[in-house]
């Protein structure tokens, strides 16, 4: 039995590398990202500000802000650990990790945290610049750090998932492109689902987004589509199932041990 | 002698193929041990299975005394294995790289002067901060060696290290890895360079579509399964008259060059007195020693 010291040291050396990883490129995994926010910020509230009130009392850009933060925290977190997975497998430098005496366990825990580190960093920034464009008050800090933590870590387990799926870049790139970023999209982050008519709002129902963006919100304003507690059961649901494929995964060394 | 690594009654099969099929080899501790084989023999699949990056269809290995499946933890903290393929992570440099695998199995700082000792050994100092993608081939070659070294593990696997690295480089690595040898790191070494083979490993074993054909001490493998050869050059009318003085002997003619197979050393003289007493006349006369290739090629071609 390998003592803990050693257990712990191996998963924070596989930790530091994911977070050096992300941070060696600064600009394209947090400046990028940032900027996209801000800009349809500044864009959508411009556009919409003096015309539409989702929350009694509560202007949109205000509405909007949440949406946003929680939109790029939980894209990033995705690619965080997606981009890393299937870029060492193309490369072939995965072999460096699957050498090592790391457990599938290890291997889940310093992905799915380097994941998280990345998503609160992209949207803790732009929460801070927002701050200087409009001020935004936050009633509820413990629902916003729960569904921060808990969005991150599914999208994080997501990008797992992905990674270990896929073996070229296209077919990730499909991936983003053809789920995260609809999913994303579609999830309220530029309006209220009631807004929508009652058969997408059903359907909005199906989308776990829905419920991570619409938590977050309440965090800020009271003010949320659906129960924040049903939110926080319902994407802790789907972060145990996704976490429990991924680890199986990872303990089978499907397509990543012949 | 204590067992360094285990194979037993091992095999894998990717659909019909069987790229190993049933093999039984013991590697003892201490050893310079060679695997060698064609393209495709089953090599880089057996060390895969123990690197535990391929599983195997049926049979164990062991490395140390632990199942590379069961107790793979334990296993591959005595591993230390160069990947054949050419690979590097393109975000950190070499010294980075180092101390991130040494990391993964839980060495810190205090194996810092064993990561620079490697460095030195391997002529990376100077390139230590280097980014992996600017390393040129041979470089990369020797990063990927050192990445194998940084945890200094007992066993130490190279798969077809020195290909395509220049005379220097692999002059360094194995004066590097006699020093480990000595110092009691075992060594299982796969090339396509047979001289390397046979001047460095004690035992060899040759492995064809997926077989062990061959498993002896180096010296006695070749000894055993080669010969001495005479070459002697004569007169093309002479050649019928010679065959008939000959005929005890295994001999083999093309262009006027008889090429006799020697059991004993003893015969030379006896062929030389036999050809001088029936007048004879050689234009050339050599000898040519036997080598690992002759065994390898013999051994591979069944």
């Amino acid at each position: 039995m390998i003592n803990w010291k050693i257990q712990l040291k191996g998963t924070w050396t596989l930790l530091k590398k994911e977070l050096l990883r992300f941070w060696r490129v600064v600009f394209q995994t947090v400046a990028a990202p940032v900027i996209t926010g801000i800009l349809y910020l500044l864009i959508f509230s411009h556009v919409l500000d003096s015309r539409t009130e989702v929350y009694a009392g509560v202007p949109y850009s205000a509405f909007l802000i949440p949406g946003l933060i929680m939109m790029s925290l939980l894209q990033n977190a995705f690619a965080n650990s997606s981009s890393s997975l299937v870029q060492s497998k193309v490369m072939g430098n995965i072999v460096f990790i699957l050498l090592t005496p790391l457990t599938y366990i290890q291997f889940f825990i310093a992905f799915l945290i380097a994941s998280i580190v990345r998503g609160l960093f992209v949207g803790l920034t732009i929460y801070l610049l927002a701050s200087f464009y409009i001020d935004l008050p936050i009633m509820y800090p413990g629902f916003v750090i729960s569904f921060a933590l808990l969005g991150g870590g599914l999208l994080g387990t997501f990008g797992i998932l992905a990674g270990i799926w896929a073996d070229r870049f296209d077919q990730m790139a499909a991936f983003q492109n053809f789920v995260i970023m609809p999913l994303s999209f579609l999830s309220g982050v530029f309006y209220s689902i009631h807004s929508l008519p009652p058969f997408w709002q059903k359907i909005s129902h199906f989308n776990p987004f829905f419920y991570m963006i619409d938590g977050f919100r309440y965090g800020f304003f009271g003010q949320s589509d659906i129960s924040p507690h049903l939110s926080v059961a319902i994407v802790l649901t789907f972060f145990i199932i996704l976490a429990g494929l991924s680890i199986r995964l990872l303990k089978t060394g499907y397509k990543l041990r012949g | 002698m204590e067992k360094a690594i285990v194979f037993k009654n091992i095999k894998k099969s990717y659909g019909s193929v069987k790229a190993v099929n049933g093999i039984n080899l013991t590697i003892y501790q201490g050893e310079f041990f060679g695997l060698l084989g064609p393209n495709g023999a089953g090599k880089s699949t057996l060390i895969n299975m123990l690197a535990g990056i391929v599983k195997s269809t049926s049979g164990s290995i062991k490395a140390m005394g632990f199942d590379v499946e069961k107790n793979y933890q334990e296993a591959r903290h005595s591993l230390g294995i160069v990947p054949q393929e050419l690979v590097f992570d393109p975000f950190f440099n070499v010294r980075e790289m180092l101390r991130f695998q040494a990391g993964y199995f839980g060495k810190g700082r205090e194996n810092y002067d064993w990561i620079d000792e490697v460095l030195e050994r391997l002529d990376l100092t100077e390139k230590a901060f280097t980014n992996m993608r600017q390393l040129s081939g041979g470089m990369k070659r020797r990063a990927l060696i050192a990445q194998a070294l940084a945890h200094r593990p007992p066993i130490i696997v190279l798969d077809e290290p020195t290909a395509g690295v220049d005379v220097e480089l692999r002059q360094r690595l194995w004066c590097f890895m006699k020093d480990l040898n000595q110092s009691g790191h075992t060594i299982v070494l796969t090339t396509h360079y047979l001289e390397e083979a046979e001047n460095l490993c004690k035992r060899i074993a040759m492995v064809n579509r997926g077989k062990l054909v061959a498993l002896d001490d180096t010296k006695k493998l070749i000894r055993k399964n080669s010969s001495k050869n005479l070459n002697i050059k004569i007169d093309s009318k002479d050649v019928q008259k010679v065959l008939k003085i000959l005929k005890n002997f295994k001999v083999f003619i093309e262009n006027e060059i008889l090429t006799i197979t020697l059991e004993e050393l003893d015969e030379l003289n006896n062929i030389i007195v036999l050809l001088k007493k029936n007048k004879i006349k050689f234009f050339d006369i050599q000898t040519t020693e036997p080598d690992l290739e002759k065994v390898f090629l013999q051994m591979t071609k069944k």
